[in-house]
C-alpha cells in the first residue's frame, strides 16, 4: 500500500516536471515562430485571427524592409561594425591578456585592477559622456579639416565597442593563459624564439578554445547592441537594431505590420543560425565567463 | 639590444593599446559622469557652471525621479525572485531528474538570451497588443474575456508586463548558471540521501540548495546590475517610459534628461545616484545572504 502511494506521487511529480518544461518551451518557441510566420503575411491577414497560418509566402514584406526601409544597408553596417569590432578587440586584447597574466612588471598590479574595475562599468552609464566627448572632438577637428569625423563613423563606433568589451575579454583570456604551464615559453626561448614569436606562434594557438568563446560572446554583444549605436550614430549609418527600432515605429504608425516582422527576422536570423551551430560551446563557455552586460 | 630592454619593449607594445583604449573610452567617461554631475550644464545655454551638489538637491524633490526609482526597485525585486525560482527549478529538473530531451529543453530555454532587446521588444509588443495580441486572443478563445487587458496601455499593469518580458529573457541564462553549479555536486550525496529515505524535494532543500548557495549569491548581484540595465534597454525600445511615466526606470530617466533633454549635468547626477545605489544594494544583499561555504 505504502509503496504504490510513493510510486504515484513520484509519477505525479515527473508529470509535473514535464508539464512545466513543455510550458516554458512553448512560451519561447511560439512567439519566436509566430514572428517568422507574421513576416510572410499580407497586411490584411493581421486583422484576422492572430493564430491563423499565413495564406501564402508574401515575400514582398522582405523586399519592402530591405529596400524601402533600408534594412539591407543597416545589415551591411552591422556586419561591418561587428567584424571591425571583433578584429580590433582580438588584436588589442590578446597581447594585453597574455602579458598581464604571464609577466610581472612595474604597474602590472595596477593594470590588473583597472581591468577588474572596468568589469563594473556599464555602457548605459557612459553612452552620453562618450557622445559629448566625440562632439567636442568633432568641433575641434572641424576647424582643421572642415568636416566632422568622430560621430556617425562606423570605424569609431567599432573602436568604442571593442574598448567597452576589453575588460571582460582580457579578464576571460587572462584566466585561461594563467592555466597554461610555463614549459612552452621556456622551450620556445631555448629554440631561440623572441617574445613576439613565442606569443604569436606558441601561446595564441593554445588559447584557441577561449578565443572562440570570446568571439561568440562578443559577436552577440556587438550585433545586438543598440544604445551606443543610437547615441553615437544619429545620421545615416545606422546599425540593424537601431534601424529596426525606426522601422517598428514607422510601420506601427503606418499600420503596415508585415515589413516590421520581416525586419525582426532579418535582425534575429543570423544570431539564431549561429546559436544552433555553436549552442553547446556557448552554454558551456558561459560558466567560464559568468558575466552579463 | 639586451634582454631586459627587449622585454620592456615587448610589454609596452602589448599593453599600451589596451591601456589607451580603456583610458579614453571607459575611464575618462566614467570620471566625466561624476564631474559633470556637479555642473549646471545644458538645456538652452551651453555654459557650464559649477554648482556643487545643487543637482542632487533638485533630484531629491523630483517626483519623476522618485517614480522611476519605485519602478526600478519593483522590477529588480520581481524579476530577481521570479527568475530565481524558475531558473533553480528548471536547473534542478534538468540536472537531477532523468528527463527525456533534456538537451533540447536546455537549447530552447537559452534562446531569449541571444536575441537583441529590440527584437524582444518587438515580440512582446505582438504578445501584448490589445486587439490582435497573442495573450488577449488566448484569453478570448478560453472565454476568459475578463483577463484581457491593455497590457501596455494600462498604467497599473504595464510595469508587470515589462517584468514578464524581463523574466522571459532571463530564465535560460540563470538556469545554465545554476546547472553548472549543480552538476559539480557528487552523485553519492543523493544516493546516500535516498538510502536514508529522503525524497526528491527533501534532497533538493537539504543538499542541492545549500551547495549551490554561493552560486545563487553571485547571481543576486547580476540580477541587480542587469535588471537596471536591461529594464532601461527594454523600456526605451518598447514603451519609451510611457504611458505617462509609468514605466520610467532609473537609466531611461537619466538618458531622457541627459540626451533627449540635453540637461547633461542633471542627467549625470542621476547616473551617479543610480551607480552608487546599485553598488550599495549589491553589497547589502551579498552581506545578508552570506553563509559559511560548505566544503565538499
Amino acid at each position: 500500500m505504502k509503496k504504490t502511494k510513493g510510486l504515484s506521487t513520484d509519477t505525479l511529480f515527473r508529470l509535473f516536471n514535464y508539464v512545466a518544461l513543455i510550458t516554458l518551451a512553448v512560451t519561447i518557441i511560439v512567439p519566436v515562430a509566430w514572428v517568422f510566420f507574421a513576416s510572410i503575411k499580407q497586411n490584411a491577414e493581421f486583422y484576422e485571427n492572430p493564430w491563423s497560418l499565413p495564406d501564402g509566402v508574401y515575400i514582398q514584406n522582405f523586399v519592402e524592409a530591405f529596400v524601402e526601409a533600408q534594412m539591407g544597408e543597416y545589415l551591411l553596417n552591422s556586419v561591418i561594425v561587428t567584424a571591425l569590432s571583433l578584429g580590433i578587440l582580438l588584436v588589442v586584447a590578446l597581447p594585453a591578456a597574455y602579458v598581464l597574466s604571464r609577466f610581472r612588471f612595474r604597474g602590472s598590479n595596477v593594470l590588473n585592477s583597472v581591468v577588474k574595475a572596468g568589469l563594473f562599468i556599464n555602457v548605459s552609464y557612459i553612452a552620453v559622456p562618450i557622445f559629448l566627448m566625440l562632439l567636442d572632438w568633432d568641433s575641434a577637428i572641424k576647424m582643421i579639416i572642415g568636416d566632422p569625423f568622430f560621430l556617425n563613423n562606423r570605424f569609431i563606433l567599432a573602436v568604442i565597442y571593442a574598448s567597452t568589451a576589453l575588460p571582460f575579454t582580457i579578464f576571460l583570456l587572462s584566466s585561461y593563459f594563467q592555466t597554461l604551464p610555463s614549459d612552452f615559453e621556456e622551450a620556445a626561448s631555448i629554440d631561440g624564439a623572441g617574445y613576439f614569436r613565442t606569443m604569436i606562434s606558441v601561446m595564441f594557438p593554445m588559447a584557441k578554445p577561449s578565443i572562440i568563446i570570446v568571439i561568440l560572446f562578443n559577436f552577440l554583444l556587438f550585433w545586438n547592441e543598440y544604445i551606443l549605436a543610437l547615441t553615437l550614430m544619429p545620421g545615416d549609418n545606422k546599425t540593424l537594431p537601431v534601424g529596426l527600432l525606426n522601422l517598428m515605429a514607422a510601420e506601427r504608425a503606418a499600420v503596415n505590420y508585415g515589413p516590421m516582422y520581416a525586419g525582426m527576422v532579418i535582425a534575429m536570423l543570423p544570431t539564431i543560425i549561429l546559436y544552433i551551430i555553436v549552442q553547446k560551446r556557448l552554454t558551456q563557455g558561459m560558466t567560464v565567463g559568468g558575466l552579463k552586460g | 639590444m639586451n634582454k631586459k630592454g627587449s622585454r620592456n619593449i615587448f610589454i609596452t607594445v602589448c599593453v599600451a593599446p589596451a591601456l589607451i583604449l580603456l583610458a579614453t573610452f571607459m575611464i575618462t567617461p566614467t570620471i566625466e559622469v561624476f564631474r559633470m554631475s556637479m555642473y549646471r550644464w545644458g538645456g538652452f545655454s551651453n555654459t557650464r557652471e559649477f554648482v556643487g551638489l545643487e543637482n542632487f538637491k533638485v533630484l531629491w524633490n523630483d517626483m519623476d525621479f522618485i517614480q522611476s526609482f519605485q519602478n526600478s526597485i519593483l522590477l529588480i525585486v520581481l524579476v530577481a525572485i521570479i527568475t530565481l525560482i524558475f531558473a533553480v527549478f528548471f536547473a534542478a529538473v534538468l540536472t537531477k531528474e532523468q528527463v527525456k530531451g533534456g538537451n533540447f529543453f536546455r537549447i530552447i530555454f537559452y534562446i531569449p538570451n541571444i536575441l537583441s532587446i529590440v527584437v524582444i521588444a518587438g515580440i512582446f509588443s505582438a504578445i501584448y497588443d490589445p486587439k490582435s495580441g497573442l495573450l488577449n486572443s488566448i484569453f478570448g478563445v478560453l472565454s476568459l474575456d475578463s483577463f484581457e487587458q491593455l497590457w501596455l496601455g494600462d498604467q497599473e499593469i504595464v510595469i508587470y508586463s515589462i517584468a514578464g518580458a524581463l523574466v522571459w529573457q532571463a530564465i535560460g541564462y540563470y538556469m545554465v548558471m545554476y546547472m553548472s553549479g549543480m552538476a559539480s555536486i557528487p552523485a553519492s550525496y543523493y544516493e546516500a540521501a535516498s538510502l536514508e529515505g529522503a525524497n526528491g524535494i527533501t534532497q533538493f532543500f537539504s543538499i542541492t540548495l545549500p551547495l549551490i548557495w554561493n552560486n545563487i549569491r553571485t547571481t543576486l548581484t547580476f540580477f541587480i546590475i542587469s535588471t537596471i540595465n536591461l529594464s532601461f534597454l527594454l523600456v526605451k525600445a518598447m514603451t519609451g517610459g510611457g504611458p505617462n511615466g509609468s514605466t520610467e526606470v532609473f537609466l531611461s530617466y537619466m538618458y531622457d534628461q541627459a540626451y533627449t533633454n540635453s540637461t547633461f549635468g542633471y542627467g549625470m547626477a542621476i547616473g551617479v545616484v543610480v551607480f552608487t545605489f546599485s553598488f550599495a544594494l549589491a553589497a547589502i544583499v551579498s552581506r545578508i545572504t552570506k553563509r559559511d561555504v560548505l566544503e565538499y
